[in-house]
């Protein structure tokens, strides 16, 4: 399936950056080292107000985050999220479509403000920006109808579960699955989801974004969250040293989760709300 | 080439293979007793039987043979639960490799029967038999040992075919190779392995199904 595709191709380019992103750490590392030219003490909130626009990075290849409408204008939650903030900050927004190798580069360079385009942390990214708090679930589950009780991986025992054969929840599932459960594992994410629609399992585990794409479609058998198998929620980068900025950000989204912003848009994108501890 | 063979996982998956081997083996020999069984009564039914029933045979062997068989699989496991009626994965398998068998052996069968000299039913009939003693005695095991080696290939070309059956989740032989190359990434070994298994099961099917032949019609050496 298309979905699974791009999933994977985004995690394959995200390696690769990372590989690229530790040589331009270096070489910006050394550059600064060697020019010892006063750090500029500029202040990316001071800029924003003062240009009345925030740029921000988003995906167009990532449904639901960041994908072309039919209108041919981006739509997503990635989206909605930079909408939320301009508006919050009481600024326009630019939306600069990127691809996820070269969203770090164009904070870096400064040709945008923030990057919110569905990116999960790891260290080496941790390294060279700065994260907020997470704003989109980002998970991989096991997802069965609204009925069907099961709480964690002892309660699959006894029970049909479908996966794609490979994937994280594929390797996961297999540890922690009980000895009764019994794991059919598909070629692709459509023969997963196909096993789930046509009732040939009695779950499936998958990521968020493949739950959601069933959702979409309004099949009279709904996916919901059983339990999480794996997490790695997106958060919004920014450049180091930017605290203004940060707390700007992160006081929209902490705001946004509160007042049922943030639940709306995860709901409208991701059909089902926030999940907890977000 | 410069491609390091390492087989070290085999120690750890080689159960996979055994049970997925075991599973092909019992899909073609299930798949193949009643797919020719209900490949023979088609012929029959076309060729000799009721004016009725002709036209049902006819749709379900052109319907079978004009469409991919990966299709009819997924028809019985992920379509016909929308009508309410539900297999397991190896049922759904199981019943797909009979109906392609059943459709592809029945116009393998007919053109046995029909190269059956029209005197022999006459001889039949005047030894007084019944029509389906005729058909049995006279017309059927003559028409088999004819077409005998055609209705094999026939029988290791669904087994091949077996193979897209792993898309429904059967752990069969190719399930075995996929799951392995998943978890080990392995894949030329994993692949290899697979490929040599099927060449050996399809080599000895051809073989067990061509001395099946002698046994059953031992008088005239027709399959080979």
């Amino acid at each position: 399936m298309t979905m699974r595709r791009r999933q994977c191709d985004h995690k394959f380019r995200d390696i690769q950056m990372i590989t690229k992103r530790s040589f331009l750490a270096a070489a910006l590392a050394t550059a600064a080292v060697l020019s010892s030219a006063p750090a500029v003490l500029a202040d990316a909130l001071e800029d924003i107000k003062s240009a009345g626009i925030l740029r921000v990075a988003v995906p167009q290849d990532f449904p639901p985050f960041g994908s072309v409408g039919t209108d041919m204008k981006p739509q997503g939650y990635d989206i909605d999220m930079a909408r939320l903030i301009a508006a919050k900050m009481n600024v326009d927004l630019a939306l600069v479509p990127v691809t996820s190798a070269n969203r770090i580069p164009f904070l870096q360079t400064g040709k945008v403000d923030l990057v919110i385009s569905s990116m999960g942390k790891n260290p080496e990214r941790d390294a060279v920006i700065d994260f907020s708090e997470p704003y989109a679930p980002f998970y991989n589950g096991v997802f069965g109808p609204e009925d069907v009780a099961i709480a964690d991986a002892a309660d699959l025992d006894g029970k049909i579960v479908g996966v794609t054969r490979g994937s994280i929840e594929d390797l996961e599932l297999t540890k922690i699955a009980p000895d009764g459960a019994t794991l059919k594992r598909y070629e692709d994410n459509n023969g997963t989801i196909s096993a789930f629609l046509s009732g040939q399992v009695d779950a499936i585990a998958t990521g968020n974004v493949v739950a959601a794409a069933i959702i979409a479609q309004n099949p009279p058998k709904k996916p919901a969250m059983k339990f999480l198998i794996k997490n790695s929620p997106c958060y919004i980068g920014m450049n180091e040293n930017e605290p203004a900025l940060m707390a700007a950000v992160n006081e929209i989204i902490a705001d946004a989760k509160a007042d049922g912003d943030l639940d709306a848009i995860s709901q409208e994108w991701l059909g089902m709300g926030l999940p907890e501890g977000l | 080439m410069n491609y390091q063979f390492d087989f070290a996982w085999l120690a750890t998956y080689w159960p996979v293979f055994v049970d997925g081997i075991a599973m092909t083996i019992r899909l073609i020999v299930v798949g193949g007793v009643v797919g020719i069984s209900l490949g023979t009564f088609c012929a029959w039914s076309r060729a000799l039987g009721p004016a009725w029933l002709k036209p049902a045979v006819v749709t379900y062997v052109e319907l079978i043979r004009n469409t991919p068989f990966m299709i009819q699989l997924f028809f019985i496991f992920f379509g016909l639960p929308a009508a309410g009626f539900r297999l397991t994965e190896v049922e759904a398998a199981t019943l797909a490799m009979v109906i392609n068998l059943g459709a592809y052996s029945a116009e393998i069968i007919r053109a046995g029967i029909e190269a059956t000299p029209k005197g022999q039913f006459e001889a039949g009939a005047s030894l007084a038999m019944s029509p389906i003693q005729t058909f049995r005695h006279v017309v059927l095991i003559p028409a088999l040992q004819k077409i005998w080696p055609a209705l094999a290939s026939q029988v290791v070309i669904v087994m091949l075919g077996s193979a897209v059956v792993s898309q429904i989740a059967v752990e069969d032989l190719t399930y075995a190779a996929n799951f392995v190359q998943s978890r080990t990434f392995r894949a030329f070994e994993a692949y290899f392995i697979s490929t040599a298994i099927y060449l050996g099961l399809a080599m000895l099917l051809r073989f067990a199904l061509l001395r099946l032949g002698h046994v059953l019609f031992p008088h005239k050496r027709a399959a080979r």
